[in-house]
C-alpha cells in the first residue's frame, strides 16, 4: 500500500514536470469519455421522457394497421400495398368484440400551410376519425363541443383543433365558430382540445380532427402510387377493456382474418401492435444509437490509448538512465513494470475523470439550451472510469514491459 | 573486527564477449577472482582492459558469457531476474563514477531508494537514510536535490545509498573520476574508513594513487589478470 502511494506520487511528479504533454496525451481519453457520458445521459433522458410520454397517452391501446408500425429491415412495399385496405366498417366490427371497449378508424396526413386570415401554420396533421376519437386518445374538448354520431354520418364539414393550432391562428379570440379552408373545402371549428404539451420539442397539440366521412371527401383515394396505397389508408385504434390487451389482440386477429377470408395457411395481411411494442421498437432504435455511440467512443478511446502508448514510450526512452539506476539499486523487472503501468493508468484515469466531469457539464448544458433532457446514472460514471482504466492498462503494458526488460548496464550507459 | 575471513564471491574462468555490430569484442578472457570479507581491492588497467566489465559482472549488473560465479557458494548463473534484483538490492552496493542519482529526488530520497525495493516501511526508510547521511557528513544537506549539491556531496549521497542495505560488498567504478583531487581524497577517506569498520570494498580505477589505498591490487590487461 505504502509502495503503491509512492508510485502514485512518482507518477504525479512526472505529470507536474510535463503538464502540457500530459494534458495533450490525456485529451484523447477526455474527448472519448466526455462524448460517451454526454450522449449516454441524453439517451437515458430521452428514454425516460419517452416512457413517461407513452404512459401519459394513457390506457394500453392496440393498433391495427395495414403496414408495419416501423419499417425495420427490407420490406416488400408492393406486398403491403396490395393488402386489402382497412375500413371504418372494420373498426365498427371490432367495436363489437367482447374484449373491446371502443375502436375508431383513423386516417391522417400532414398538411403544409394552414391559414386563417393573416396567420398561418407551416405544417399541421389532419386527422379523420369518428366521435370516439377523444375517448380512445385520452383527449378532452376544452371549449366548444365534441363530435356526435350525426356529425359523422351526415358527413358534416366540422373540425376540432389542437390547442397549438388555436393559439397560433386565433391568439386573441375564440376559435370556436370560425371557419378554416382546407383544399378548397370550408371547415367549421366546433371545439378546441386541452393542451398536452410538447414532446422532444414537438408540440403534441398541432393537429385538426374532422369526421372521417368528410376527410374522404377532401382527400378522395384515387390513382395512388404504391407508396400511398401502402401507407396512407385507415388504421384502427382499439381501446381494450381493462386488462384485456392480450385477448383483444387474439380476437381482432381472428376477426380480421375472417373478414379478409384468409385460409389457415396464409399469413396475416395486417399488423397488430400495442403501445408496449411501440416502446420496444423505440428502445430498439435507441439501442442501435447506443451501439453506434459505443463504437465511436471505442475508436476515440483507442486513439487516446495510442497517444498514451506513444508518450509512455517517449517517457521510457527519456528515463532510460533512471531505469538503469533503479535496477542497479535492486528494482526488479516487476517493480519497473508496475511503476510505468501505474503511470499510464493514472494518466488515463485523470483523462477519464476530466472526461466524466466534462461530459456531465456538456449534458447539462444541452438539456438547458435544448428540449432534450439529460439523465445521469451511476453506471455511466463507472463505465467511463472502467474504460479509461482499461485503456491505461492495455496501452501502457507494452511501454512498461519495454522499460522492465532493459539491461541495467546498457540503461546506465544511455545518454 | 572480523575474526575469520570467509569467501564472499568466487569467480572462475569468467569470459565476456559482446557484439559491437558484427565485431565480437572479447572484454574478459577467463578471469579468476576471489573476494573475501573485509577485502579492499583495486582493479586497475588501461581503458579497454575489461575492468569495468569485470566489476559489472561481479556486482551482478551484467552476466558473463561463460564461466562460473558464486556468491557464498551459490551459482549466480542459475539466478532468475528477480533473484538478481534481490542480490543487487541486499547483497551489494554500487558507487558509480557519474554518481547516478535520480535528479528529481532529494539526497535523502535517493539514499532511501534501495529500501523501497526491499519493502521497508517509509518511516524506517527515512530514519535509516537520515542516520547514514549524518554519519557520512551530509546531515544538513540531505533535503537538497543533486543539482544543488557539489560533486563531492553527490558522491557521498551515492556512497550512502550503496551502504543503506548493509551490503556484503561495496563496488565502486572510478569513484573519484569526476572529482577534483582534494574531494577525491576525501571520498577515498570514506572508503578507507568503511574498510576499517569491517566492510568489503572493490573498486575500479586507473589512478595509481587511488589504487594505493587498497590492500590488494589486481591488474587487468586485455581481459586477463596480469598480476596481483
Amino acid at each position: 500500500m505504502n509502495d503503491f502511494l509512492i508510485k502514485i506520487s512518482l507518477a504525479l511528479q512526472t505529470f507536474k514536470t510535463h503538464r502540457l504533454r500530459s494534458f495533450l496525451t490525456a485529451l484523447g481519453i477526455i474527448i472519448g469519455v466526455s462524448t460517451v457520458i454526454a450522449i449516454l445521459s441524453l439517451i437515458e433522458g430521452l428514454n425516460r421522457s419517452v416512457a413517461e410520454q407513452i404512459q401519459s397517452i394513457g390506457s394500453d391501446l392496440v393498433f391495427l394497421t395495414k403496414h408495419p408500425m416501423v419499417m425495420a429491415g427490407p420490406q416488400n412495399i408492393e406486398e403491403i400495398a396490395n393488402r386489402p385496405d382497412l375500413t371504418p366498417e372494420d373498426a365498427e366490427a371490432i367495436s363489437e368484440l367482447p374484449s373491446v371497449e371502443t375502436a375508431i378508424p383513423e386516417i391522417s396526413q400532414q398538411l403544409t400551410k394552414l391559414k386563417y386570415r393573416d396567420k398561418e401554420i407551416a405544417t399541421v396533421r389532419l386527422v379523420g376519425s369518428n366521435e370516439y376519437f377523444s375517448t380512445v386518445n385520452n383527449r378532452l374538448v376544452e371549449s366548444g363541443r365534441d363530435f356526435n354520431r350525426d356529425d359523422i354520418t351526415h358527413r358534416r364539414n366540422l373540425c376540432i383543433i389542437g390547442s397549438y393550432v388555436a393559439k397560433n391562428l386565433f391568439p386573441d379570440e375564440s376559435a370556436v365558430g370560425k371557419e378554416l379552408t382546407v383544399r378548397g373545402h370550408r371547415l367549421k371549428i366546433i371545439g378546441v382540445y386541452k393542451e398536452k404539451g410538447a414532446f422532444l420539442g414537438q408540440s403534441m397539440d398541432n393537429f385538426l380532427v374532422m369526421p372521417y366521412t368528410f376527410y374522404e371527401k377532401i382527400f378522395p383515394r384515387r390513382g395512388e402510387s404504391i407508396f400511398e396505397r401502402a401507407f396512407l389508408g385507415y388504421s384502427v385504434d382499439i381501446k381494450p377493456r381493462q386488462g384485456q390487451v392480450e385477448r383483444t389482440i387474439d380476437e381482432v386477429r381472428e376477426l380480421m382474418r375472417r373478414r379478409h377470408g384468409l385460409s389457415f395457411d396464409k399469413k396475416d395481411d395486417f399488423e397488430l401492435g400495442t403501445q408496449q411494442m411501440l416502446m420496444e421498437i423505440y428502445q430498439n432504435i435507441t439501442r442501435v444509437g447506443f451501439i453506434a455511440i459505443v463504437a465511436i467512443a471505442a475508436i476515440s478511446l483507442v486513439v487516446g490509448g495510442i497517444g498514451i502508448m506513444n508518450i509512455m514510450l517517449v517517457s521510457v526512452a527519456e528515463r532510460t538512465r533512471e531505469i538503469g539506476i533503479r535496477k542497479a539499486v535492486g528494482a526488479s523487472n516487476q517493480n519497473i513494470l508496475s511503476q510505468f503501468l501505474v503511470e499510464s493508468v493514472f494518466l488515463a484515469l485523470i483523462g477519464g475523470i476530466i472526461g466524466i466531469l466534462f461530459g456531465l457539464v456538456l449534458a447539462w448544458l444541452i438539456s438547458v439550451v435544448s428540449p432534450l433532457k439529460a439523465s445521469v446514472s451511476f453506471w455511466m460514471i463507472l463505465l467511463g472510469f472502467g474504460f479509461s482504466a482499461a485503456v491505461g492498462i492495455f496501452f501502457g503494458i507494452y511501454p512498461a514491459r519495454r522499460a522492465a526488460s532493459l539491461n541495467p548496464i546498457e540503461a546506465l550507459r544511455y545518454e | 573486527m572480523v575474526k575469520k575471513k570467509s569467501t564472499v564471491c568466487r569467480a572462475l574462468r569468467i569470459q565476456k564477449t559482446y557484439w559491437r555490430g558484427k565485431v565480437a569484442v572479447e572484454a574478459l578472457r577467463g578471469v579468476d577472482i576471489q573476494i573475501k570479507t573485509n577485502d579492499y581491492i583495486s582493479i586497475m588497467g588501461a581503458s579497454g582492459s575489461g575492468k569495468s566489465t569485470l566489476i559489472h559482472i561481479l556486482s551482478c549488473l551484467d552476466t558473463p558469457t561463460s564461466g562460473e560465479y558464486y556468491l557464498e557458494d551459490k551459482l549466480v548463473s542459475s539466478y532468475t531476474d528477480l533473484e538478481l534484483a534481490r542480490v543487487r538490492n541486499r547483497f551489494f552496493g554500487f558507487v558509480f563514477q557519474s554518481f547516478s542519482l535520480l535528479p528529481r529526488l532529494t539526497g535523502l530520497d535517493n539514499v532511501a531508494l534501495p529500501l523501497i525495493y526491499a519493502n521497508v516501511k517509509r518511516q524506517d526508510r527515512m530514519r535509516k537514510a537520515g542516520a547514514i547521511l549524518h554519519k557520512i557528513g551530509l546531515g544538513d544537506r540531505m533535503n537538497h536535490r543533486p543539482n544543488e549539491m557539489s560533486g563531492g556531496e553527490c558522491q557521498r549521497v551515492a556512497i550512502a545509498r550503496a551502504l543503506i542495505n548493509d551490503p556484503k560488498v561495496i563496488f565502486a567504478d572510478e569513484p573519484t573520476g569526476n572529482l577534483d583531487s582534494k574531494t577525491g581524497a576525501e571520498i577515498m577517506g570514506i572508503f578507507d574508513q568503511l574498510v576499517d569498520e569491517g566492510n568489503t570494498v572493490v573498486m575500479v580505477t586507473h589512478d595509481a594513487s587511488v589504487a594505493a589505498h587498497a590492500r590488494r591490487i589486481i591488474k587487468l590487461k586485455d581481459g586477463m589478470v596480469e598480476h596481483e
